[in-house]
């Protein structure tokens, strides 16, 4: 690969790195992994001065819960996401990042930053309410819902560094996961996430659905929701809300699916997951 | 095979290029280093079609570490870039092509510039800074619109036709005389041959030599175009093919790249390097296939088969490169397939369009032709209503036929086509494989019964008197054995992948009492060796090894009269027995190959009257005839009816390819030729927009399968030998790739039959099966 000139510099401090980064200018940017971002500098597509790698940042990486929500560290890798199953969804949305290689490397901090729509974990983090720690001049939470602005485009501003993704504990909640690709290691050309809780008669308590690839930013699937929430969980249902499932989407037509096709693969694929989710619920 | 004692030839043997390459311990160009070299780095034109209004390359030129740039304006080349296939008595409209485009762009990765500078990454840097001003023109890109005037790619030609060639005789009777005709309208998308290794070039013109290091499949073309466009003579130029990260013919070609870097060396004084990216090589390494075909097939109630014709339009991109016309024309040859008929005819038109060149991709237009034929019979059979396996058996050339003419006056060698069939039925039960499965799948269950003409030689109909090919296809060897009895092998194919260094070795080894590993097989270095023919058209074994076995043979017959002289036996007594050569009837009497070279190296009185010192010969060989591989393949896949998506669920095959050298190279060659067919049917496809952009500039875009989107192969073999050479062997390289894409597509058609889809193009991708599905359904795609 030959891209642009840039320096390169690997902080051993959050502050280091922060300092780094303004010191940078706006054309400095973060590596958290660089599975997004080093394909980018390959095609020249992006050509940052300064990468201030996160590698060596103490802090930044591991699982954790404590009230009720669990904290991942900025640089946990995918791979660790994937094999915790007490993640429940994220778990199993992150197990089909890519390929092995890819999930040893890239980390789940990375990949919220860089809010590719049809990357796996962000509508998961929408689906779910979470939210990210950034730091910059002061440290800040910003909510999912007000993270993902545009086509790779988030609230994280020049000179912030996401520190931890925050998701709530998915105790009693069941998960499904239905991503649609030509080939395993592709991204999703559609993928619905779906959560479930049920109330003790069996009924949906609590509905979330998340839609990747549907547009160019990660989306919820309202209306989906409010036809199941309080509702039965039955195939009848599931297929009757899942049929909504394309509503208020904005899907890019690329060489393999055309807008119509995503909107189709977005109906069966929400279904699926929903079912999945209904099961484990 | 009658002196090979079957201790190495026949056996499962590793690879013995594979340790280093394993290691990382292999030799590609970018691993080679040359004092003072300088980078080149090319400025492509982002447009499909343009005349240049400007090229401003001053601010590259100064920027640091820049030592030059050139454009077309400055080149001195004797000759365009070649076209190697002038067919006689055939008009061929071919552009003029330079390694730089003169006055206009005609493909998106036409090279304008090239920035030659001491740093890599500063000539990329450079090339950034150079100002090309386009003009626009509009973009051919549909071949059949093409052909019927508008707009052309190349003004001064007057039109888009590239030529017209036809082969077979008349159809028309055959077909109208026949109970049944069914047509269909195939197109043959266009693909990638996507080595591992793109391609890379190192050129050293110094004190009037030129060296040339190439990822190339055919280093001695190479070199005697490097002489023709050059002005040199051969004696001076020496290309180097090192180790060589595959091709899949995308390397049968002498590119604009490799003759441009030589011609800078020269002009700089200075070696120059070249290492292609991947964005490169998928815009500007030569793509394959891209047909539309018109096919007619005619049969009688009975099923007996009557008549073909196959009108194909070939889309040959913007320039006529190595063999670009030629490629098509390969299928016309095995349009008979393994059948009887009355009449069989190829029409071919090419024509030009704003879009990479075609040529050679493995199996170069046999994979067309096999499509063509395996997926209309079995639309016949479905047509007929007779079982597609009995109506292909009720029309096989049978064994007892062979050597068989077929209408279009080619012979093939041998088969046995019911052998192979029966034997891939030994493996499963078809009907159990198909109908709809408990979840809902739609299984479906297809098949290719093949053969193909490779082994490419002889040059009396290859040559430029027969089909036009202006080089002599025959292949070279020579086998050395040292004094100590070890052995240099050198051929004039060129491996660059295939484990031909093992196989080579086996063959040698048999004949001359002696280990593999003590064998070393050269190639790919002009400067080594006889003249040689290069690797591709599964020509290696069949016409190289030939060529090595005979070699090899001419050292056993004076190792044996060496023998028989200092053992006072008679020559034809000497046999290879137990890593000797030995007297028949006397196996303790007997002498190693080292004791013979001894005496052959230190001859003093030791050897026969007359006989001259040494142990080297040198075979050249031109075959007889091609050969033609065959077998039976069959694909089972299972359709998601909600989304589309096609699994290929298992892969049988039987394939014959004579007697195997090695059975686990053998595989290796099926396999991988398989998963090229069946990404072709499944996953891969260049594609260009409606401007003549290119959509598929990447592996992203560019859908390689990988191990997981397929399931483990079965594959079997029968071996019928071939009468064409002494080995008995025919070629495999391309065979998977021939046979499997008619295969996967007649299980997707077979699996969807049951939905009122009766026929398909390829590539069968999700949306495109689901679209047909909701045409079916009446629902809106």
């Amino acid at each position: 690969m030959i891209p642009a000139e840039f320096d390169y510099v690997a902080p051993e401090s959050l502050d280091a790195a922060l300092a780094a980064l303004r010191e940078g200018g706006e054309d400095a940017k973060v590596l958290a992994g660089g599975h997004s971002l080093v394909p980018l500098m390959k095609l020249r597509l992006a050509a940052p001065t300064l990468l201030v790698d996160l590698r060596r940042v103490p802090g930044l990486t591991g699982i954790q819960r404590a009230n009720g929500t669990v904290r991942i560290g900025a640089m946990t890798r995918h791979h660790a996401v994937a094999t915790a199953p007490e993640l429940g969804l994220a778990a199993k949305a992150a197990a089909t990042i890519a390929d092995q290689q890819v999930r040893n490397r890239g980390t789940i901090g990375g990949t919220i930053a860089h809010g590719d729509p049809a990357s796996d974990l962000p509508a998961v983090l929408l689906a779910l309410e979470g939210s990210v720690m950034v730091r910059g001049e002061r440290e800040r939470e910003i909510a999912a819902t007000d993270l993902f602005q545009d086509y790779l485009t988030t609230a994280i501003a020049d000179g912030e560094i996401v520190t931890e993704v925050r998701l709530p504990a998915g105790d009693g909640w069941g998960a499904g996961y239905a991503k649609f690709n030509r080939r395993v290691e592709d991204w999703a050309m559609v993928a619905v996430c779906a959560s479930v809780r049920r109330a003790a008669d069996g009924s949906c308590a609590d509905v979330r659905v998340g839609l990747t690839n549907m547009s160019g930013v990660p989306l919820r699937a309202n209306a989906v929701e409010q036809a199941l929430r309080g509702g039965g969980l039955d195939a009848q249902a599931i297929a009757a809300a899942a049929g909504l499932a394309a509503e208020g989407t904005d899907p890019p037509e690329d060489l393999n699916a055309s807008s119509d096709y995503k909107r189709h693969l977005a109906r069966v694929l929400c279904r699926r997951a929903l079912e999945e989710a209904a099961a484990a619920a | 095979m009658t002196d090979a004692n079957g201790l190495h030839v026949g056996r499962r043997m590793r690879r013995k290029e594979d340790p280093p390459l394993l290691q990382g311990k292999g030799n590609y160009v970018e691993d080679i280093t040359v004092p003072g070299v300088l980078w080149a780095a090319f400025v492509r034109s982002p447009e499909a079609h343009a005349r240049i209004a400007s090229i401003d390359a001053s601010a590259a030129r100064e920027r640091p570490g820049v030592e030059a740039v050139f454009t077309g304006a400055e080149l001195d080349l004797e000759a365009p870039l070649p076209l190697a296939w002038v067919p006689p008595g055939v008009e061929v409209n071919a552009p003029a092509h330079w390694p730089l485009a003169k006055e206009a762009v005609k493909h998106v990765g036409d090279p304008v510039a090239v920035v030659i500078g001491t740093d890599r990454y500063a000539v990329v840097d450079a090339a950034e800074d150079v100002i090309v001003e386009y003009d626009p023109l509009p973009a051919v890109v549909d071949p059949e619109a093409a052909l019927d005037g508008g707009d052309l790619v190349h003004d001064d030609l007057g039109t888009n036709k590239v030529h017209e060639w036809s082969l077979g005789g008349d159809v028309e009777s055959a077909l109208a005389s026949s109970d049944v005709v069914i047509e269909r309208r195939f197109v043959n998308h266009r693909t990638a041959g996507a080595p591992i290794e793109c391609r890379g070039v190192i050129a050293d013109y110094r004190a009037g030599e030129l060296t040339v290091w190439s990822a190339t499949q055919v280093p001695h073309f190479l070199k005697l175009f490097l002489a023709l466009q050059l002005g040199m003579t051969e004696d001076r130029v020496r290309v180097i093919a090192p180790d060589v990260g595959g091709g899949f013919g995308s390397k049968l070609q002498v590119y604009g790249e490799e003759i441009l870097l030589a011609w800078v060396s020269r002009k700089l004084g200075r070696p120059v390097k070249w290492i292609e990216t991947r964005s490169e090589n998928m815009a500007t390494a030569h793509h394959g296939r891209d047909q539309v075909a018109y096919v007619k097939m005619g049969a009688n109630r009975d099923g007996t088969f009557t008549a073909l014709h196959v009108k194909i339009i070939a889309d040959f991109g913007a320039y006529m490169m190595l063999l670009t016309p030629l490629i098509p024309s390969l299928g016309a040859f095995v349009m008979a397939g393994c059948y009887r008929w009355q009449a069989v005819r190829t029409d071919i038109t090419g024509v030009m369009t704003n879009k990479m060149a075609t040529d050679a991709i493995r199996g170069a237009g046999r994979p067309e032709a096999t499509h063509y034929i395996e997926v209309m019979v079995e639309q016949m059979a479905a047509e007929l209503g007779i079982d597609r396996l009995e109506l292909r058996r009720r029309n096989f050339i049978p064994p007892e036929d062979f050597p068989a003419e077929t209408p279009v006056g080619i012979v093939y060698d041998s088969g046995d086509y019911p052998g192979s069939l029966a034997k891939l039925l030994e493996r499963f039960d078809p009907e159990a494989e198909r109908g709809r499965t408990a979840d809902g799948k739609l299984r479906g269950v297809g098949f290719s019964t093949w053969t193909e003409i490779c082994g490419l030689a002889p040059s009396r109909v290859t040559g430029p008197s027969g089909l036009g090919v202006q080089a002599g296809l025959m292949e070279s060897a020579l086998v050395r054995v040292h004094s100590t009895g070890s052995i240099t092998v050198y051929t004039g194919t060129s491996p660059h992948g295939q484990g031909l260094e093992t196989s080579f070795a086996q063959i040698v080894a048999d004949r001359l009492a002696c280990d593999p590993q003590q064998i070393d097989v050269l190639h790919g270095d002009t400067s080594q060796g006889p003249w040689g023919l290069d690797t591709y058209g599964s020509r290696s074994l069949a016409v190289g090894g030939e060529a090595i076995a005979r070699a090899t043979a001419k050292v056993a017959d004076k190792v044996r009269a060496i023998v028989a002289h200092k053992l006072e036996a008679a020559a034809d007594d000497i046999e290879v027995r137990e890593g000797k050569f030995s007297v028949k009837g006397s196996p303790d009497k007997g002498m190693t190959l080292a004791e013979v070279a001894g005496l052959a190296y230190i001859p003093e009185d030791n050897l026969p009257a007359g006989m001259e010192p040494g142990l080297e010969e040198t075979s050249f060989y031109d075959p007889e005839n091609f050969v033609f591989p065959f077998g039976a393949h069959a694909a089972v896949v299972e359709i998601d009816p909600e989304t589309g998506k096609v699994d290929l669920v298992r892969y049988l095959a039987v394939d014959d390819c004579g007697p195997a050298i090695n059975p686990s190279l053998i595989e290796g060659q099926i396999h991988g030729g398989i998963v090229h067919a069946v990404g072709q049917a499944l996953f891969e496809q260049v594609a260009y927009d409606e401007d003549g952009q290119l959509a598929t500039g990447s592996f992203v875009s560019y859908a390689l399968p990988s191990a997981a989107e397929l399931p483990m192969f079965e594959t079997d073999r029968t071996e019928t030998p071939s009468p064409v050479n002494s080995l008995g062997v025919k070629g495999v390289g391309e065979a998977g790739t021939i046979a499997a894409s008619a295969a996967v597509t007649n299980a997707v058609i077979d699996a969807l039959r049951p939905e009122g889809i009766a026929f398909m193009n390829m590539p069968l991708t999700p949306m495109r099966v689901w679209e047909a599905l909701q045409e079916k359904r009446g629902a809106p795609a």
